[in-house]
Parts: C-alpha cells; structure tokens; sequence
C-alpha cells in the first residue's frame, strides 16, 4: 500500500506515539488486504465497549493510548457498553464491574469519541449519505449502513475502527470497492415477509445456508427502517456477508447499476419455518423477554407502549435502546405506560454484551440476532416471536 | 535456513520455535495469565507460548483475540515474535498493539519445534538446536 508522505510521517512516529501505533494498524491492514491507498472516512463506530468483551488487557490498551493525548479526527462514536452508564445499580450491575466499564468509557471520551453507546447510530441523528465512506464495526451497523443506505464500510474490528478514528482514514479495499458489492445469489422470497420477526428468520435461512454470498433479495414488496434493521441483525450474524441487497427497496439495487446473480434460490413458507424452528428451543417457562437488538427506534417503543397500557409485566422484560431514543419515548410519553406496566427501558446496552449469564434462563425476542447470543454466551434457552407475542408472554399470557 | 517474509510489525527477535500446524484463537484458546494453550483438542494444548517464536498458518475467532496478546505481553507470557503463513487483522493488531516483531508469507512447515530462530526485519533465519 502506497502511503502520502504525510501518512510516512504519522508511521514514523514524527506526530508521536499514539498516532504512530493507530498508523501501524491502518499500514498492516492495508498490507494484508492488498489495499492501494488510504482514503478518508467521513465517521467511525467503534465496537470493543463491554468491559465483559474487553477484559483488563482492553482497558489497559485503551487507557495507554488515550494518556498519548490522541484525539479522533472524524466524528466518532461508541457501540453499546455493559451496562446502563447511569443506572446501573438499579439494574443488579455488580460494582467492580461497574467501575471497570466507566473507565472503559472516559478512556474513549478522553480520545474524543461519543459515547452514544448504541449500535443504531443511524437512528440518532448519524445519518450517513448514499456512497460515502465509512469505518464502522459493529456487525448489524455495518450491515444496515451498507445494504440500506448504500454507504460503503467494511466491518472492522475495535483497534482498527479506532485507529481510523485517529487517522480518519481506513485502508481502500473490500466493501469501499464497487466491484466487491455485486449481488452473488438471487433470493427469490415467494411467502408473506411482514414482520420484524420474519425479516430475523430470512436473515436466519440466507446466512446459515449461503454463508458469505452477498443476496439481491426478490418478492418484498416493502420493509420499514425495523424490519431492515432486524435482517442486517441476523444475516451477519448467522454467516452472511455485511451486505445485502433488495430489489426495489435498497439504493443499490434500485439503481440497478450490477447484474443479476445466476445463482438462484426460492425461500417458501417451509424454509422461514424451519428458520423460526432452527432459533426456538422446546423451553421451559419463560424468565426474560428482551425487545431491542438492534436497539428498539422510536416507532417499537411507541408500539410496546401500546401493547402493554394498562397491563403488567410478570417476566423481567427489558426493552434494550440508546438514550438519546429512551429520552425522545419520554418527552413522547411513551414511557409512562412502559414503566407502569413493570417493563424496563434499558440504555447503552443489549442482552449481547450486557453480562447476564446465570440471571435467567429462558429469554423470549423478537430478534433471531438476539437468540444467537442468548444462546452463545448466556447460555439462554431461545423462543424467537414477534413482538406482539412477546408483550403476551411477559403479561403472562399465552404465546 | 534462511527466507524473506512479509513484515506486518517490524522489529528483532530471538527464540526457539513453537509451531502448530492449526490456525490459533487467542481469545478462548490461549489463558492470558499462563500463555498455556487451553483450545480442546488443539495440538498445541498444554504447551505455553511463552518466549517463543510462536510459528502458525494464521488466527481465527474473535477480534478480542488481539487484547489477549496485549494482556500476555503484559504479563510477560508473550511469545517473542509471531511467524505466519498468511496474516488476519487480529493476530496482526494484537502483535502491533503489543510491540511483538512479526512477519508472514513465510513457508512455515519447513520450521521445526525447538528450532532456534531468529528475525530482523523482513529477514527469518533458523536452524536445528540438536
């Protein structure tokens, strides 16, 4: 990879340390993937929050490099953390963990990166354009940002997003390439696709059946910012590629700028079925209904606040957002039947990365992402419905 | 024996071999306090990374596999360079973030365990310690 006698400079370490070192991953990651250049990102997510992921060599690593004095570039910002950054103790956070996860964070703010604390950026007000460049992480971002929005980022892993943070550039290879982004496969849906908790199971049947081919799905008449947000969820999550194309729905398809795959598949009634059986375990009885992975938008909170006026929760029930959306639902109003009914509006955080292993047993979701790390490193037994279902169990009603 | 490789972290280095013909996921398959490889079944297992060249095809798993090199360098379980046939970013950024010489594009099955090797640069030499 050819380096601008600026960049030479940085890796040099004639702008000190810290950028050195950020110079050093973008040069080595250039270098493996064969990137030609450098090219400037326009902003940055930047995943590695959860003190539980990150561990002390996390931390460590990250307040090293923030005592250098670097600072982002680009407009940065944080994927969810541990725990809700505020009320904490409320929601049974152990203190050693907590105070570990607050460093974790003033480490990142100290480098000047947000801590927005969500893996929804592009429902708060980060609303990158058609074609721009970016350098995000976490995976079902990346993939929404990519497929929906047609803005092109790879999915990078923690250092490497914040060192493009640092530099505000990231290596020019992979998904920032149009020739990378053809459709390899026709997905040909010929059943009713209608809910968030549908567009998880496709997700589901493409990922696991055609791992790493990116689909140009056909036969979805439309699909709301939710439903999108919950297929990017599960498509890379179960093995496909961060990016997925939909005839007459995403910018790049409607463009029609890239030939249609020869590869060809139908998805029937039978396969999201067994989609829908392959993330549901036979469970026992139900202790925890989580709505929100991806992080609930504005539009699920009013709808769950509707779902559950005038009734209460008998299973913890955490509705998982960011907490620039849990204070919208407030100022709406939203949150008064919510909390009424014994529900918990959850910020910062997701049964993802939130350490929950051992508090329950049984987890109830709208999200096929959520099950796969309900089961991975919760050790949950899964129960994938819809929404609607979910509100019913956690009122202690039937499915 | 000598060859030229690919520098990913550029540095100098001395250490007897540790080779696995299995990729490694540092994150899960190696106890950052020990550097014992701790994978099931991995062929490594039981054998500390500790001081060595530690010599494999590539990484696998997850990215938090860097932070775990990080943490043996920390507390000094690190292996002294990194050998690879073709590098992946975790490994590659764990060894940058740690300051661990490492190089790749090197045909890694002509090295034996115990070997003494010894990297400068873009430059991997190594002979029998029998």
């Amino acid at each position: 990879m050819l380096l601008t006698r600026e960049e030479q400079r940085i890796l040099d370490g004639e702008e000190g340390p810290g950028k050195q070192k950020a110079m050093e991953i973008l040069a080595a990651l250039g270098k493996i993937y064969d990137a030609s250049r450098l090219f400037p990102v326009k902003s940055v997510q930047v995943a590695g929050v959860s003190y539980s992921n990150l561990g002390d060599a996390g931390l460590e690593f990250l307040e090293e490099l923030a005592a250098t004095g670097v600072k982002a570039t680009v407009p940065a910002m944080l994927n969810p953390a541990g725990m809700d950054l505020l009320n904490w103790k409320k929601l049974g956070v152990p203190k050693e963990f907590a105070e570990k996860q607050l460093e974790v964070i003033n480490a990142y703010k100290k480098m000047g990166i947000r801590a927005t604390c969500t893996c929804t950026p592009y429902l708060i007000g980060v609303k990158p354009e058609y074609g721009q460049h970016l350098a995000w992480s976490e995976s079902s971002a990346v993939t929404y940002i990519n497929s929906a929005v047609g803005a092109r980022t790879n999915r990078e892993g923690g250092p490497s997003a914040l060192a493009a943070a640092i530099i505000g550039k990231t290596p020019y290879y992979g998904l920032h390439l149009k020739k990378n982004r053809k459709p390899q496969l026709l997905v040909n849906v010929k059943t009713d696709i209608e809910r968030i908790s549908d567009f998880g199971a496709l997700g589901y049947w493409i990922g696991k059946n055609f791992p790493g081919k990116i689909p140009l799905i056909t036969g979805i008449p439309s699909a709301t910012v939710d439903e999108l947000k919950s297929l990017s969820a599960s498509i890379v999550t179960y093995g496909g590629p961060p990016l997925f194309h939909i005839e007459g729905i995403t910018p790049e398809a409607l463009k029609g700028i890239y030939p249609k795959p020869e590869e060809k598949i139908v998805v029937d009634e039978e396969e999201i079925k067994d989609a829908r059986a392959g993330i549901t375990d036979e469970t026992g009885k139900v202790d925890f209904v989580a709505i929100g992975c991806p992080h609930a938008s504005l539009e699920e909170i009013k709808f769950i606040s509707e779902l559950l006026r005038g009734k209460r929760v008998e299973v913890e029930t955490w509705i998982t957002t960011s907490r620039r959306v849990m204070e919208m639902a407030k100022r709406r109003g939203y949150l008064k039947a919510i909390n009424k009914a014994g529900a918990k509006v959850v910020p910062d955080t997701c049964m993802a990365v939130a350490p929950l292993k051992g508090r329950f047993h049984v987890m109830a979701t709208n999200s096929a992402k959520a099950c796969y790390y309900g089961r991975g490193s919760n050790k949950f037994k899964t129960l994938l419905c819809t929404t609607e279902e979910c509100m019913s169990i956690a009122t202690g009603g039937k499915r | 024996m000598r060859a030229r490789g690919r520098v990913i972290k550029s540095g100098e280095a001395e250490g007897k071999a540790l080779v696995s013909k299995e990729p490694i996921s540092f994150y899960g398959g190696v106890d950052p306090k020990t550097g014992v490889v701790t994978e099931k079944k991995h062929p490594l297992k039981g054998k500390s990374v500790a001081g060595k060249v530690l010599v494999f095809p590539n990484g696998k798993g997850s990215t938090v596999g860097s932070y775990i090199i990080y943490r043996l360098k920390k507390n000094r379980k690190a292996p002294v360079a990194i050998v690879n046939e073709e590098s992946e970013p975790i490994v590659a950024t764990g060894a940058i973030i740690s300051d661990i010489p490492m190089i790749d594009h090197v045909h890694i099955s002509k090295i034996k365990n115990g070997d003494l090797v010894k990297i400068k640069g873009e430059v991997i030499a190594w002979k029998s310690s029998h």
